[in-house]
């Protein structure tokens, strides 16, 4: 980063001299040396503490040597320390002995047991037996602190890990320390759960036992398990993880630190939805339409599945087929999917998102920041999603950037979000207003707009409601172009590997490299040879189309229209009147369960590749586990099906794949598998040259709501009814019931009280609902979550109009 | 559930604008809800979170720390029975013994009608005047078993001038406005407050 401060303090570490930063802490300064300090609570993540005493080190400022703790003595010029010393040994002998007082030592049972610094320390620096005789502390143990992790107080030593993460990282004080003395112990308040999106992480930086992680325990031992290093792909902001397995089923995953991405830090739902990967739920066969029974899916051969689908593909032809979805893909599997679409089935109809995005040529056209980018920014200008429910460490990394004052945060937006207690200013404005409302903040006299004007500015860009269409945000998008010309732009896309497909040219009008078919790179057209000659329909238009009959075969790349597209109503229309529905999927999800042809693929953690996160960032996949029964990667898919339709997409691997995309991709260019899997791979190699230009519309008026209606907003929640978190035993319980939440005002008027159950109408649907009142909730705004489990907000929404409004009556 | 009264929860607002950051008013809250009920109930640390800002874990942690803030239902007039050193080799113990038979309690322990909650004590800075004790944190100097039945009586009876267990003090303290000087967060502290500029003139 820009900000690191020369090397020009010189201390002498174990006599040999070494460079060190000014004000970093002795112990940082001792670890870029080399040299290995133990220690319990210092965390390079987090502010020191000098709780534990372990650092005990020699240090001689000229006055002699003396102990002090290295987390806690910045270097000074002429430092000299000694951490091997006589001292230092009895000083850390002297700290193991009294940390084990009260220690259970009940190793052989307990999970961290073989990678517990605790156990390791004691082994290195102890003093092998105790004098300690007397009664240990007993507690019950062990105690859930919330649904996913469990707090063991006996094993604890106090290290302020933890409460310190859960205060100054995940922003959730909700445990800490309580009593004094002896009888300190970590809680949470009685019925008040620790229920943190980010509590996991306390599980991995605990240095001893005392959390243990729900869906973990008891479940491996840690010398029983391997470890790869890949990226996250439930959301977009791409982590980096450690994947570890035990007889082929993954078992963990814990957070990888990158100073580029996620600091070693991961969301709850991205480290424990690797049990949807074991699930017995899998698809783990090609299943066919019955001929006879039309609503049985029998299982079949992959011949038979290919077939039926290449033959649905051809009978269709070119302009009738539409491919759906491909962000769950990794690169080389939505290019392999792209090349297939354009050069062999000859459509340009597919789509990576699923109407509930931004446009392609605006994600890929549009100046791009990076996440450290927009962490020192000026000002972030977030008008998009909840990041906390929805890029949960893009969320964490802006927190932590705030609270130190490294950036400010400014949001415009219809509700409360978990980045509002963080932001310098919350903007609230209706639904479908937020460029109105920011030009109105432009031309104020609002020290806020000169802030924006003169200040760099990171805008996180996204669709902040289901039910309004794209255009607000691309208005957002042209308003900031416009008058805030040096802004760059962070887009808030929903779903993996999304970035990814649109690079890999899974979207309408768009060819790998951030190409437009227009323009073909001419190392894509010698090996494509043919491209559609128009750009072709976006979900939303490819579902319209299907309604109308004008769409025979519709592909579903690991999609669920029916679930996540805006508008239910329009999908099952669709879905109704296409002829052949092919899925290809992990899950018999609810789109898949009306497929005709439906082939399984590879899971996360059964495929390599690479993927690429909101930032452009390309980093590797690893395979850990091989996948069951006959599923297929999804590019093997995509050759297999070129092969029957009587082309040849000419690739063997995933490694020629890239090869070819290095190719053909402009972006790409340069960035070669050696780079992908060299030393770069750890922080990923950032990709951001694009060719393509925007279209960026003229603001409009949204209508007004009328006396009786309320404006809907509906946005995902971290802990929904979606496919991974409904295959993960330990998560599927943690998403709520929907209600609709109103103003108690609006309520009042309507005279509904709060927590009953209300008629819901909208050009839609009609159907009943729980409202419940709600002061953060703007005047004349209903709030519904998009997919909990019981109902999602997709029956209510009309994808076609630009904003949706409700009425509510009483039954 | 609102758990202070409407007059505290105006004397709670008082308090909170006294500081920069709500937070730092949450000791003052806890003993503001010690002395509305005599002890801080979780209803409390709940309500005091929501006024200060903060989680009901971070109160209950600040709350657990201070053993003078009773998270358990004490009696009117806890007696602390001092049992150090000075106070054990003068009767301590006995005078405990004694207080417990008379109250019919164990040490830690309220009486049935909620009067007395009765402790025993570490040191309460009074060795000159063992064995002592503490009625809601008052010294009675030099106690013997006898007269500790006549502070028991005496307490029972309407005629002392103890007062509940939680009151900090009978006379509260009052900021007239126009004394009040405001308050600046720390950060946005530039220069030294005015006091200090004052000191070079001719008071």
């Amino acid at each position: 980063m820009s900000d690191v401060p020369p090397n020009e303090v010189t201390v002498t570490i174990n006599g040999t001299e070494f460079e060190a930063r000014p004000g970093e802490m002795l112990i940082a300064a001792a670890d870029r040396a080399g040299v290995h300090i133990p220690r319990f609570c210092y965390h390079e993540r987090m502010s020191s503490v000098g709780m534990c005493r372990m650092c005990l080190v020699d240090v001689d400022t000229g006055r002699g040597p003396m102990l002090q703790p290295s987390c806690m003595v910045p270097v000074a010029e002429g430092m000299v320390v000694d951490t091997q010393s006589e001292d230092t040994k009895r000083a850390q002998e002297g700290i193991l002995e009294f940390l084990l007082v009260n220690h259970p030592l009940d190793c052989p049972v307990c999970d961290k047991g073989g990678e517990c610094p605790l156990q390791d320390q004691t082994m290195a620096y102890g003093p092998g037996e105790s004098r300690f005789v007397e009664e240990k502390r007993h507690y019950e143990k062990p105690i859930p602190v919330s649904d996913l992790v469990h707090l063991d107080r006996e094993r604890c030593i106090l290290c302020d890990r933890c409460t310190r993460f859960a205060d100054e990282i995940a922003g959730d004080p909700l445990i800490q320390f309580t009593e004094r003395g002896n009888s300190t112990q970590i809680l949470t308040f009685p019925d008040e759960p620790f229920s943190s999106y980010f509590s996991g992480n306390t599980v991995q930086i605990c240095p001893v036992g005392a959390l243990t992680a729900a869906p973990y325990r008891f479940k491996a031992r840690p010398w029983d398990l391997e470890q790869v290093e890949s990226t996250c792909t439930t959301c977009a902001v791409g982590c980096r993880v450690g994947v570890e397995s035990s007889r082929n089923q993954l078992v963990r995953y814990l957070g990888v630190d990158v100073e580029s991405v996620n600091h070693g830090w991961l969301c709850d739902k991205g480290r424990f939805d690797y049990e949807a990967v074991n699930s017995g739920d899998r698809l783990v066969t090609p299943l066919i339409r019955d001929n006879h029974d039309e609503n049985q899916l029998l299982g079949t051969d992959w011949g038979s599945a290919l077939a039926r689908a290449a033959e649905a593909i051809e009978q269709a032809g070119p302009q009738r087929v539409g491919i759906i979805g491909g962000s769950r893909l990794t690169n080389e599997d939505a290019y392999a999917w792209a090349k297939l679409a354009r050069s062999i089935i000859g459509t340009d109809n597919v789509d990576a998102q699923l109407g509930d995005g931004l446009p392609a040529d605006l994600v890929l056209g549009l100046p791009t920041a990076t996440i450290a980018d927009a962490c020192e920014a000026d000002t972030v200008l977030i008008v998009g999603p909840d990041l906390k429910e929805e890029l949960p460490i893009l969320h964490l990394r802006l927190r932590v950037a705030a609270t130190k004052g490294q950036t400010r945060i400014v949001e415009i937006g219809s509700i409360a979000t978990g980045t509002e207690p963080h932001a310098q200013r919350s903007i609230r404005c209706r639904s479908g207003e937020a460029a109105k409302t920011l030009v109105a903040l432009l031309e104020s006299d609002d020290p806020l707009a000169d802030q924006l004007r003169d200040g760099s500015v990171v805008a996180v860009l996204g669709r902040a409601s289901m039910a309004e269409s794209a255009t607000p945000a691309l208005e957002v998008a042209s308003v900031i172009r416009d008058r805030l010309p040096h802004a760059t732009f962070l887009p808030a896309l929903r779903r993996g590997n999304v970035r990814g497909a649109l690079d890999m040219g899974l979207a309408p009008g768009i060819l790998p490299g951030r190409t437009t078919i227009d323009d073909p790179s001419e190392p894509l057209m010698n090996l494509w040879q043919t491209l559609p000659e128009k750009a072709g329909l976006d979900t939303t238009a490819m579902l319209q189309a299907a309604a109308v009959g004008q769409l025979d075969t519709l592909i579903l790349l690991g999609a669920d229209p029916l679930r996540d597209f805006p508008d239910r109503n329009l999908a099952v229309e669709g879905f109704r009147h296409v002829k052949t529905v092919i899925a290809i999927d992990n899950f018999v999800t609810e789109s898949v369960s009306h497929a005709d042809v439906v082939m399984p693929s590879t899971a996360y953690g059964e495929q390599g590749g690479t993927t690429t996160n909101i930032e452009g960032r390309v980093s590797r996949l690893a395979q850990k586990i091989t996948p069951p029964g006959s599923t297929r990667d999804d590019w093997m898919i995509a050759a297999e099906l070129a092969w029957r339709l009587g082309g040849d997409l000419g690739i063997g691997s995933r490694e020629e794949i890239w090869c070819e995309i290095e190719q053909v991709a402009p972006s790409h260019a340069g960035v070669t598998i050696e780079r992908i899997c060299g030393p770069d791979a750890h922080e990923g190699i950032l990709i951001q040259g694009s060719s393509v230009k925007p279209t960026l519309p003229t603001p409009q008026e949204p209508p007004v709501v009328d006396g009786y209606g309320l404006r809907l907003v509906s946005g995902r929640k971290l802990w929904d009814a979606g496919t991974g978190i409904s295959h993960s035993p330990s998560l599927r319980d943690l998403a709520e019931e929907p209600t609709l939440k109103v103003h108690p005002g609006d309520l009042q008027r309507l005279g509904v009280s709060s927590g009953t159950a209300v008629r819901v109408i909208s050009t839609r649907t009609t159907e009943t609902l729980l409202a419940v009142a709600d002061d953060t909730i703007l005047r004349g705004t209903a709030v519904l979550p998009f997919n909990q489990p019981g109902g999602g907000a997709n029956r209510f929404i009309d994808a076609t109009a630009l904003v949706n409004d409700i009425r509510i009556e009483t039954l | 559930m609102k758990f202070f009264s409407e007059e505290n929860l105006e004397l709670a607002e008082i308090i909170i604008k006294r500081y920069p950051k709500p937070r730092s008013a949450m000791i003052p809250l806890l003993h503001l809800a010690q002395e509305q009920d005599g002890w801080i109930s979780d209803d409390a640390m709940v309500e005091i979170a929501e006024l200060v800002g903060t989680t009901s874990a971070e109160v209950l942690g600040t709350c657990s720390f201070y053993e003078m803030f009773k998270r358990r239902r004490v009696g009117k007039y806890v007696i602390n029975v001092c049992t150090t050193m000075s106070c054990a080799l003068m009767g301590a113990e006995e005078l405990l013994e004694h207080a417990e038979r008379r109250l019919g309690v164990k040490a830690g322990g309220t009486t049935a009608d909620g009067m007395f909650t009765i402790e025993g004590a570490e040191c309460q800075a009074a060795c000159t005047e063992a064995p002592c004790l503490q009625v809601n944190y008052r010294h009675r100097y030099r106690v013997t078993p006898d007269q500790f039945d006549s502070i028991v009586d005496e307490l029972s009876s309407t005629d002392h001038d103890v007062p509940d267990h939680g009151v900090l003090s009978q006379v509260r303290q009052h900021i007239p406005e126009d004394r009040f000087v405001g308050t600046v967060a720390p950060e946005n502290v530039t220069s030294a407050p005015a006091w200090m500029h004052d000191q070079g003139s001719d008071q």
